[in-house]
């Protein structure tokens, strides 16, 4: 079992989301790879991401962001401006250099 | 994933799935039908004519921001031949209205719209900061509502204009019946879906993003680039209507029709002649000429608690008795300016004013 590497993402917030993190619409992360597990590799994937993000990047109210290990309904998600749900929603495997967005859909019109 | 080609036009890359129907399309494609169904829904109910003077209520969110701009595509694209205008409402709540403001007056220059920005300061003499500094935040929402309702028509009365059209969108609407359904206010159901209402004296009022998805209103306003506010509102925030909201969330998640479906659903029940008739026959305000089902109309009353420091007087009818209790109202008290509905034909409203 080869170790995966460190990735350099991009990641944004949008729609308020940015409260969140720090106030900051714009965040660049090395995301390490997953703790090896006994049975298999883990995936560098986008649920495994929001993990890590709700672990090392969030500054508060958490239940806001995260549900039941994905994002909470109402949060659209973009990888490299494409709707994660054409690209497998939390089992899209990242990428090096890959930008991911996070809008919330849950701030008045 | 391999990258998919679009559902309509076959070529360029799917950027996005529509929630509606499933489709998997590109940006350009998204664009067109997103604005496509905008323009079925306002030509099917005939919304406008030529020539009409049609004020956008913005708040400088994403909605009513999406809208502006829709709104100014599909009248320069289809022409309307509609005169737009942008009309805000000042609550006077800082650090959150002040900023959406902001949004606003950027709007109308990168949309070359006319804004009009009405406070509750000017209208009522109260901001929403010393509403809620004086009664706290439980409640506070309902003065914000009534207050926001005639600040509207106010405004819209002011620019002279025909028509308000407000961003609510279809997650909105959904979120409405459902509101009703749970209070089983059935009044309201029958006419939370309707596209277009008008009162006897009031401006019509509709939502061309009825059918259109938050999610879609969203993901336009990211691929366009548009300039949007997203705060929450800094008090409390409508905690029935959040439940509301987390559930069809999470019926969305399961099943992306449900918005929609739950829209048509409040499109179908057809509420019974007697029913109706329970609804208090509309007057205008005794005090403000502003339409009401009592002599006075609830801005008026709210007004009134909380210039006699009674606010809780709207609230409760115990609070109501106590007030009524305390005197009559004071000659000096702050009123609201009169109101003149925008079409004078059967004008009760000014012999109520030569009376009053």
């Amino acid at each position: 079992m080869t170790e995966a590497p460190t990735l350099n993402l991009k990641i944004e917030f949008g729609g308020g989301l940015e409260l969140l993190f720090d106030n900051k619409r714009s965040h660049r992360v090395a995301l390490p790879p997953p703790p090896p597990s006994d049975t298999q590799a883990a995936p560098t994937d986008i649920n495994y991401l929001i993990q890590w993000m709700k672990d090392n990047l969030l500054r508060e109210r958490a239940e806001l962001f995260i549900e039941n290990g994905t994002v909470r309904p109402g949060i659209l998600v973009l990888v490299n401006d494409t709707d994660w749900e054409l690209e497998g929603e939390g089992e899209y495997e990242l990428k090096e250099g890959d930008e991911v967005v996070f809008i919330s859909t849950l701030h008045g019109g | 994933m391999a990258p998919r080609s679009c559902a309509l036009c076959n070529d360029a890359r799917a950027i996005l799935k529509r929630p509606k129907t499933g489709q998997q399309i590109c940006k350009d494609c998204f664009f067109k039908v997103f604005e496509t169904e905008v323009h079925n829904t306002i030509t099917e109910a005939n919304l406008f004519k030529p020539g009409d003077r049609v004020a956008i209520g913005a708040s400088g969110g994403k909605d009513s921001t999406v809208l502006a701009y829709v709104m100014k595509t599909l009248n320069e694209r289809y022409h309307y031949d509609l005169e737009l205008f942008l009309l805000s409402i000042d609550e006077g709540i800082t650090g959150y209205r002040d900023d959406s403001l902001e949004t606003v007056k950027r709007n109308q220059e990168q949309y070359d719209m006319p804004l009009k920005i009405l406070s509750y300061d000017e209208l009522y003499g109260w901001t929403m900061d010393r509403i809620v500094s004086t009664i706290g935040k439980k409640n506070n929402c309902t003065f914000c509502g009534v207050f926001r309702r005639q600040a509207l028509d106010r405004g819209a009365t002011a620019l002279h204009v025909d028509h308000i059209v407000t961003g609510h969108n279809a997650d909105d609407i959904a979120e409405t019946v459902l509101m009703n359904i749970m209070r089983g206010d059935i009044a309201r159901l029958g006419r939370c879906t309707a596209i277009c209402t008008k009162g006897e004296d009031t401006i019509r009022r509709s939502k061309p993003f009825k059918y259109a998805y938050e999610k879609e209103i969203v993901m336009y306003a990211y691929f366009k680039k548009l300039d949007y506010f997203s705060t929450e509102c800094i008090y409390s925030p409508d905690a029935y209507r959040g439940h509301a909201r987390a559930f069809l969330k999470d019926l969305e998640a399961a099943r992306p029709s449900a918005i929609i479906d739950i829209i048509h659903s409040g499109e179908a029940f057809e509420v019974k002649e007697e029913i109706k008739a329970t609804q208090k026959v509309q007057q205008t305000c005794k005090r403000c000429g502003y339409m009401s089902s009592n002599d006075l109309c609830k801005a008026c009353t709210l007004l009134e608690g909380l210039e006699r420091g009674m606010s809780a007087a709207v609230i409760t009818d115990r609070a109501r008795r106590k007030l009524e209790a305390e005197g009559p109202t004071p000659a000096d008290l702050r009123t609201i300016p009169f109101f003149h509905p925008p079409t004078a034909s059967a004008s009760p409203a000014v012999e109520v004013e030569s009376t009053a």
